[in-house]
C-alpha cells in the first residue's frame, strides 16, 4: 500500500469510521432538511428523526452481528 | 457562560479526558518499561502537532460562511457522535467489551519489553509509540475542539477545556503512577456521544436552513430526549429486541 493510499484509508477510517452507512445517512438527512427548508413546511424535525433512525439501524446491525459471533 | 458555551466546555472536557486516559496508559507503559524521557518527548511532540492542527485550521474554519460552517460541522459532529454513541450503547448493553485500561497497559508493557532495545540514550521505540498513541487519541479531540469552537467562535474556550482535561488526567497519572482504570470511561463516552450528536443535530439542521422552535433553548430538549432514546436502546438490546427485529426479515428470507 502506497503512502497516498494509506493516507486516504486513514482519513476514511477517521471520518467515516466503521459504519459508512451512518456517514452516508447523515449527509442524506442534512440534504433532505435543506430541501424541506426551501418549502413552506417546518424542517427542524427532519434531522432528529433521521438521526434516531440511523442510530437504530446501526445498532440493529451491530447487535445482530454481535449475537452471531 | 451561556448554555451552548457550557455544553461546549463540558463536551470538550469529557471527550478530551477520556482520550487522555487512553493516551496516558500508552505513555505510562513505554515510560515505565523503557525510557521516560523518550516517551515524554514523543507525547510532547504529538501534543505540539495537535495544537498546530487547532491553531492552523481554526482561523480557516471560522472564516467560512456561518451556514456552510454549521452544516459541515453539524455533519461531522453527527458522524463522530453517532460512532461514540453506538459504541457506548453496545458496551452498556453488554454486546461490546469495555475498554480495560489495566489490560491495555499490560498489553503495551509486554510489547514494549519484547521490542528490541537500543544500547542507551534516546529510545526510538518509546518515542514512536508515545507519539502515535497521543496523536491518534488526540486527533479526534482536536477536531471536536475545532468544530465545537469554530461554530460558536469560541475556539480558545474549547482549547482551554481540552487543556484542563489533559492537565487533570496527567496530574492524576503522576499521582497514582498507574493506568487510570477507575475512570468511568464508558459513562463519559456515553455522555460525549449524546452531546456531540445533540449539537450536531442542532447545528446541522440550522446550517441546512431549518429554524428550531425556541432557538438555542431547543438544545435543552434535544439533549435529554436523545439521552432517553439512547437508554431505551440499551434496554431494548439487553432484552434482545433490536437483534430479534433484525433477524425477522432474514428468517422470512427477505434480508437485503
Amino acid at each position: 500500500m502506497s503512502r497516498l493510499q494509506a493516507g486516504l484509508f486513514g482519513a476514511w477510517e477517521f471520518i467515516v469510521g466503521d459504519d459508512w452507512r451512518v456517514a452516508l445517512g447523515v449527509v442524506t438527512a442534512i440534504s433532505l432538511t435543506a430541501l424541506v427548508a426551501t418549502s413552506t413546511v417546518a424542517a427542524w424535525w427532519v434531522l432528529p428523526v433521521g438521526v434516531v433512525a440511523l442510530l437504530a439501524d446501526s445498532l440493529r446491525r451491530a447487535a445482530r452481528q454481535a449475537r452471531r459471533h | 457562560m451561556s448554555g451552548p458555551e457550557l455544553g461546549l466546555a463540558v463536551s470538550v472536557f469529557a471527550a478530551c479526558a477520556v482520550e487522555a486516559v487512553e493516551a496516558l496508559t500508552i505513555v505510562l507503559a513505554v515510560g515505565t518499561t523503557r525510557s521516560w524521557s523518550s516517551a515524554l518527548s514523543g507525547a510532547g511532540a504529538a501534543t505540539v502537532v495537535l495544537a498546530g492542527v487547532v491553531v492552523g485550521l481554526g482561523p480557516a474554519l471560522t472564516s467560512l460562511p456561518i451556514d456552510v460552517l454549521r452544516a459541515g460541522v453539524g455533519g461531522l459532529l453527527l458522524v463522530f457522535g453517532l460512532q461514540w454513541l453506538r459504541k457506548a450503547i453496545l458496551r452498556a448493553s453488554g454486546l461490546k467489551a469495555f475498554h480495560d485500561e489495566t489490560a491495555a497497559f499490560a498489553e503495551e508493557t509486554e510489547a514494549a519489553r519484547a521490542a528490541a532495545r537500543a544500547a542507551a540514550g534516546f529510545d526510538a521505540y518509546s518515542f514512536t509509540i508515545a507519539f502515535k498513541g497521543v496523536l491518534l487519541e488526540g486527533l479526534e479531540v482536536a477536531f471536536i475542539v475545532l468544530t465545537f469552537g469554530a461554530n460558536q467562535h469560541r475556539i480558545p474556550l474549547a482549547a482551554i477545556a481540552a487543556g484542563v482535561a489533559i492537565a487533570v488526567v496527567a496530574a492524576a497519572g503522576v499521582a497514582v503512577r498507574a493506568p487510570l482504570a477507575r475512570v468511568p470511561e464508558n459513562a463519559m463516552k456515553f455522555a460525549v456521544g449524546v452531546m456531540l450528536t445533540s449539537f450536531g443535530t442542532f447545528w446541522g439542521a440550522e446550517g441546512a436552513g431549518a429554524s428550531w422552535p425556541g432557538a438555542d433553548a431547543a438544545l435543552l430538549v434535544i439533549v435529554p430526549v436523545l439521552l432517553a432514546i439512547s437508554l431505551t436502546f440499551v434496554a431494548l438490546i439487553r432484552r434482545g429486541a433490536l437483534s430479534a427485529a433484525a433477524q425477522a426479515p432474514v428468517t422470512a428470507g427477505g434480508g437485503a
